[in-house]
Order: structure tokens, then C-alpha cells, then sequence
């Protein structure tokens, strides 16, 4: 049901295969007890899907965005979902683009394979908010050892994780010389780090996203956790912020055509007052204009994992994709639920989670604001608010 | 030993068909189309032979447009070796694909033809019986399990109050059933192998097969609309429907 040609074809018709085992209750019953759904993860690491982006020097099949966007686009379409797990995909790219060929030979066969899990991506903190260069966690040199004190949130997947790369700083914020620079990354093993130092809290949110809140007290992790150099660590993590992005915007096209889809569905077989409730413009209408804005946000988000893919500038378009996707979707949402009259709440047609879902598109990796205000001042050179 | 498997390209099963407005056939403009969902059983059954080195080579073989290429992908992707590639456009009967095997199968000398038991599309249930008589070979339609031995198959069929179990000798033609197996879905590292493998290309002229149709179709139309239920009061008066309106007691 799309104008736009599909890319890639036989990966999505896998991919949608591998969906058709975890039909909507499966989803459903890991909502219900905020439960991970592991062996949906399971199955994507072993189909290797996850070990898109990672070379095949290291076990992986060294494909592009443009094929990562393919699989994301498809999870979703289906149903399915994959915030649990898509960081597995992209985090390990600070990694591979910033990392010393020892680390990505110790680490990357493994993750490639999944039997290492490097899917939590610490970032934010409660006190900072979106200006990241605020954060206070930091990371201190004591001889062959880094010393972190701290505390992040909204952690994703952190419980569900055998590393994090973690973002704190090694230089405070005034004696760095500009406020980006002075901060770090770091490849944290946080199967040695529990109980040592660091403690995983469960944040339980509006959606089923294994977020957590961590906490840092003393905690030693090696010299060699370091990625790349010293105080260069916000640079590193800004590529691999376009890269998932777009993979993001890519989710939020899939849950755009599930409830565009499922709306239409629903309009057509529905009856009241002895006819389909699609006969009527006032249904078909809002649906009709959800395609339309779902296929100029796809193809956007197309051009930007290709752009990316050329290894060309990305920035702008990242940020304005996930824009119109995470918009795209959240209308297509709001009209499926309307489409379904009070049955759009009743968990059993996985509108009302669907929807909850894909909400968190507008406010996470980057909220809306953060996004016009990139466009207004790096696109448009208005004057800077901040 | 060798096995061909069969691998039609067919409307998506997901998908609703829907009549053309002209009753000629079915629309098939921007529709979904997958493999036959039999015949991925076939195909996951060769692999499996593959795999426990009962086989040694596996080739899917699709006769159909330009498109049926990316049928034949997705087969090598679930781990068939190479795929052989029938151009064929419109409508080819059952008969004129049984040639077409034959002439293959003169080709290749494969030990077992694998098919489903039907396509989805057209329902026919027909290619594997008859290439099994235009070829003098044993048959073994509709099966839900098979074992093959040195030169024999034992193959067991699922029918009416039982299974029964058959001994054929190879060479054989097997149709694959809806219990046979459940098909793989082909992992990342498999479609990008899969895209190195090779597909041989012929058209049915070459294989000096004609196909044209024989049965001319005169109209296609949609099943008659289900209509609505009634609630009956009591177990009296639904016998007295069934009896005196339905008519079916
Ligand atoms: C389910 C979930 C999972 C997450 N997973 C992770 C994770 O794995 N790792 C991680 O590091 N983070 C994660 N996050 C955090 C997420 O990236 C942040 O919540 C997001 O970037 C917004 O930051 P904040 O919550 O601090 O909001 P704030 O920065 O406090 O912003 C609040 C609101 O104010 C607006 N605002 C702020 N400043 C301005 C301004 N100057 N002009 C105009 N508007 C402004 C924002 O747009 C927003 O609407 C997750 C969040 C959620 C909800």
C-alpha cells in the first residue's frame, strides 16, 4: 500500500516473515508486565539483522542505513517494535569510526554475533536536560584506572546490556575551552560495574522501553575503556546521532503505514448507520491526508540514509526527517484511534499502544523544539536563542 | 543426490484479491506478490536435505515474468544453490509447466523433484501428477513427512481418517503438504550471499515447450457476498429452519 517503490526488497520480506511469529498479543502481554521481549530480540540477532551496519572484517554484513532503515521501517510496519533492541544496531558506531583496531577486534565479532550486548547509550541526565553540555557526570584519572561519579536517566535497555557507552566529562565545563569540548566516551562493562559502583534503577514510563535510571558512586573501569581521545567524546557521539536519527524516523514511517493501514481496514469493514463508516469523506479524509504526509516524510527519511550512505553532510536533513516522521506518525495515530471510535481503546486492537508508542518519536533521541531551533539557526542563520 | 524444487511467484498470501472490473482475471497491478507459500515448504524441505547432507545440490527453478527472478532469490536466500529462471509472461497451464520440467529434468537429471502441492493462485493441484506421469516417475503428492533413502523415499500422506505411508523408488516427484515443515525466513548474511549466487536464464522456446493456453477462462467473478445471520429463540426452531428452510436435514 505504498506509491513509493520499497527499498531493498528481499530484506523487508524476511524481516516481515520473521514479524509474522509475534502477532499483536505477544506484544500486548509484554506491555502488560513491562516485560523484555527477548526472544523477538533473539530472534532478529540470530537472523543477524541487528549486525547490519558492522563490517563483515567483523562478522557482520557491512550494509548501509539505507538497509538498516529497511529493517527498522519493516519491524514497525509489522506491528512490531524495535526500541528494545535497534541501539544494538547504531550504538557500536562510536566504536567502530572512533575506536583502535585492538578494542574493535576484541569487541565487534561479538556484538556482531550478539553475544556481547552493546545497547544502552548514556546521555542524558536529570539536571542538564537536552543542553548536554551541562551534564556533572565525570570521569577522573587515577593512574590506570577512570573514576566515575555521576547519575544518568531514561537509560535505555541498560538491565538488558553487557556495555554502555557512556558519555561524561574529563574536563568541567569552565575549564574546557569551549562548553562541547572537555567531555568523553566510554565503553563501560556493566556486568563487572554492577555492584561496584554502579547501581541500575527501573524508570517505569508511558511505554514499555526497559528505561532505567543509573547511578555512578566510585565507580573503576580501566584506562582503556576510553574511545578515541580525551575530551573529544561529544564530537564522536554527533555522527552517530544522524545515523540514529534517521533510523528512529525510519520506526516512525513503519507505525505511520501500521495505523494508516489498520485505519483503512477498519473504515472499510466497519458498518453504522448501514454502510461502512469509510464511505464517509469525514473518515476517509484524515486517512487519505496521513498517506500523503507519510509517503513525503518516507521519502525523506530515504534520502537521508542515502545521503548518510554517501558519507555526504547530514545534519540538517537527520534532524528534518525525524521532524516529519515523528509528526507523520503521531497524526496517523490519532486518526486510527478516531477511526476506531471507542474500540481504539480496547487493548486488544493495539491502537492504544501503538499510539502510546509511537508518541515518544517527538520528544525521543531529540524533541521537536531542539530540532527547529537546529533548522532556524544552522539552516536559516537566524540569530542563535540559546 | 540432486532436487529440483519448484518456486511459484504468487499474490502475497496476506494480501485480499480482488477481481479485475473486466471479470478477466484477478488485479495483480501493485500487489504484493510472494512465493507460493507450498513451495517455500518445498524449498525449506530441500534445504534441510542440504543441510543433513542427504543432498548435495539444490536448485529452485521458477517459470514466470522478469519479477519471478526475485522469487527465485528468495529461495537461494533460504539456502537453495542456484536457481534456474523460465521467462515465461501470462498465463501457463499446468501442463505446459510440466513440460517445461520434463525438458529440465532432461537437463539437469535431477534424483528428486520437489513442488507444492498446489499455488495459491490458480489452486489447480496438477503439475506434480502430471510430471510424474509424462515422466514415467513415482509420485508422492501431499506429503507431511519424507525420508529419503539410497535410491527409495518413503513418504507419508495425510488423508481422509489417518496417514498412509508409501515407498516410492527414485527417481520421484514429491508435493509438499501444510504440515511438512515450517519454513525459515532467510537470515541478513544469507540475502547477501544469496545475491552472488547464479540463476541461469531460458525461455520456454528453448526448451521447445509451447505455451500456449488451452483452456480459454470466460470470466472471473467474486464469491457471492456472506450475508447476515439470524438468532433463533430455540433449539425447536432451529430444526425447523434446518429442516424446512435450509433444507438440510
Ligand atoms: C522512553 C525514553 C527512552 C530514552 N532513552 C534514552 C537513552 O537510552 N539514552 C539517553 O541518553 N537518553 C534517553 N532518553 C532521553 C531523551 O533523549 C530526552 O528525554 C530528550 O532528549 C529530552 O530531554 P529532557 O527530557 O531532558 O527534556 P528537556 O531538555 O528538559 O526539555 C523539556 C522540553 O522543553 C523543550 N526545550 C528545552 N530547551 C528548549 C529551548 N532552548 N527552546 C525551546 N524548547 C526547549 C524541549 O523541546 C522539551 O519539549 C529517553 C527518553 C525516553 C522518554
Amino acid at each position: 500500500m505504498t506509491s513509493t517503490t520499497p527499498t531493498h526488497p528481499e530484506i523487508r520480506e524476511s524481516v516481515a516473515a520473521l514479524c509474522r511469529d509475534f502477532p499483536g498479543e505477544y506484544w500486548r502481554e509484554k506491555d502488560r508486565n513491562d516485560a523484555y521481549p527477548t526472544e523477538f530480540v533473539t530472534a532478529l540477532t540470530e537472523a543477524g539483522f541487528l549486525a547490519c551496519l558492522i563490517p563483515e572484517e567483523y562478522g557482520g554484513s557491512g550494509l548501509g542505513l539505507s538497509e538498516a532503515a529497511a529493517i527498522m521501517e519493516e519491524i514497525h510496519k509489522s506491528g512490531c517494535s524495535g526500541g528494545a533492541c535497534h541501539a544494538q544496531m547504531y550504538i557500536m558506531g562510536a566504536l567502530l569510526r572512533h575506536g583502535d583496531e585492538e578494542k574493535k577486534r576484541r569487541y565487534l565479532p561479538e556484538i556482531a554475533s550478539g553475544a556481547l550486548r552493546l545497547q544502552a547509550f548514556g546521555v542524558t541526565e536529570p539536571t542538564s536536560g537536552t543542553d548536554t553540555t551541562r551534564i556533572r557526570t565525570t570521569a577522573r584519572r587515577d593512574g590506570n584506572e577512570w573514576v566515575i561519579n555521576g547519575q544518568k536517566v531514561w537509560t535505555s535497555r541498560a538491565e538488558h546490556s553487557d556495555l554502555m557507552l557512556l558519555l561524561a566529562r574529563t574536563t568541567s565545563r569552565e575549564e574546557a575551552a569551549k562548553p562541547h569540548q572537555g567531555m568523553s566516551i566510554f565503553l563501560v562493562d556493566m556486568q563487572k560495574a554492577k555492584g561496584n559502583g554502579l547501581t541500575i534503577q527501573k524508570l517505569e514510563a508511558m511505554v514499555n522501553h526497559a528505561t532505567t535510571e543509573i547511578f555512578f558512586d566510585d565507580l573503576r573501569i580501566p584506562a582503556d575503556a576510553l574511545i578515541g581521545e580525551e575530551g573529544r567524546g561529544f564530537y564522536y557521539i554527533l555522527d552517530g546521532m544522524n545515523a540514529e536519527r534517521i533510523l528512529i524516523s525510519a520506526e516512525a514511517i513503519g507505525d505511520a503505514r501500521w495505523f494508516i493501514k489498520k485505519a483503512r481496514d477498519y473504515a472499510v469493514d466497519r458498518r453504522v448507520f448501514d454502510r461502512p463508516i469509510g464511505q464517509n469523506q469525514g473518515v476517509q479524509f484524515p486517512i487519505a491526508r496521513c498517506y500523503a504526509e507519510t509517503e513525503a516524510a518516507a521519502l525523506m527519511v530515504q534520502k537521508a540514509a542515502e545521503t548518510f550512505d554517501a558519507g555526504e553532510e547530514v545534519g540538517a536533513m537527520a534532524n528534518m526527517c525525524k521532524l516529519l516522521a515523528s509528526e507523520a506518525t503521531w497524526h496517523a495515530a490519532d486518526t486510527c484511534l478516531q477511526t476506531h471510535g471507542g474500540f481504539g481503546f480496547a487493548r486488544e486492537y493495539d491502537v492504544e499502544r501503538k499510539f502510546r508508542e509511537t508518541r515518544l518519536f517527538q520528544t525521543a533521541p531529540i524533541s521537536t523544539n531542539l530540532i527547529l531551533s537546529y533548522i532556524a539557526e544552522h539552516v536559516l542563520e537566524m540569530p542563535r536563542s540559546f | 543426490m540432486k532436487i529440483l524444487v519448484g518456486v511459484k511467484r504468487v499474490i502475497d498470501a496476506y494480501v485480499k484479491v480482488r477481481v479485475k472490473s473486466d471479470h478477466t482475471g484477478v488485479e495483480t497491478q501493485n500487489v504484493k506478490m510472494s512465493m507460493n507459500p507450498f513451495d517455500e515448504i518445498a524449498v525449506e524441505e530441500g534445504v534441510r536435505l542440504r543441510e543433513a547432507g542427504t543432498a548435495d545440490e539444490l536448485i529452485a527453478v521458477s517459470i514466470g515474468p522478469d519479477q519471478a527472478q526475485e522469487t527465485i532469490r528468495t529461495a537461494l536466500a533460504m539456502g537453495a544453490d542456484r536457481g534456474i529462471h523460465v521467462v515465461a509472461d501470462g498465463r501457463v497451464e499446468p501442463l505446459a509447466i510440466a513440460k517445461i520440467f520434463k525438458e529440465l529434468i532432461a537437463r539437469e537429471n535431477p534424483d528428486v523433484v520437489i513442488l507444492g502441492k498446489q499455488a495459491i493462485d490458480d489452486d489447480n493441484n496438477q503439475v506434480g501428477q502430471m510430471l510424474a506421469a509424462l515422466m514415467g516417475w513415482s509420485q508422492g503428492t501431499f506429503a507431511s513427512k519424507i525420508e529419503l533413502g539410497a535410491g527409495q523415499a518413503k513418504v507419508t500422506r495425510e488423508i481422509d481418517g489417518g496417514l498412509e505411508t508409501l515407498d516410492l523408488k527414485l527417481p520421484a516427484v514429491l508435493t509438499t503438504d501444510l504440515r511438512l515443515n515450517e519454513p525459515r525466513y532467510a537470515s541478513l548474511p544469507n540475502i547477501m550471499k544469496a545475491k552472488k549466487k547464479e540463476i541461469a536464464k531460458l525461455t520456454a522456446d528453448e526448451l521447445g515447450v509451447d505455451t500456449a493456453p488451452r483452456v480459454e477462462i470466460l470470466k472471473v467473478t467474486e464469491p457471492p457476498a456472506r450475508q447476515a445471520g439470524v438468532k433463533v429463540e430455540s433449539a425447536a426452531e432451529l430444526v425447523e429452519k434446518l429442516k424446512n428452510e435450509a433444507k438440510v436435514i
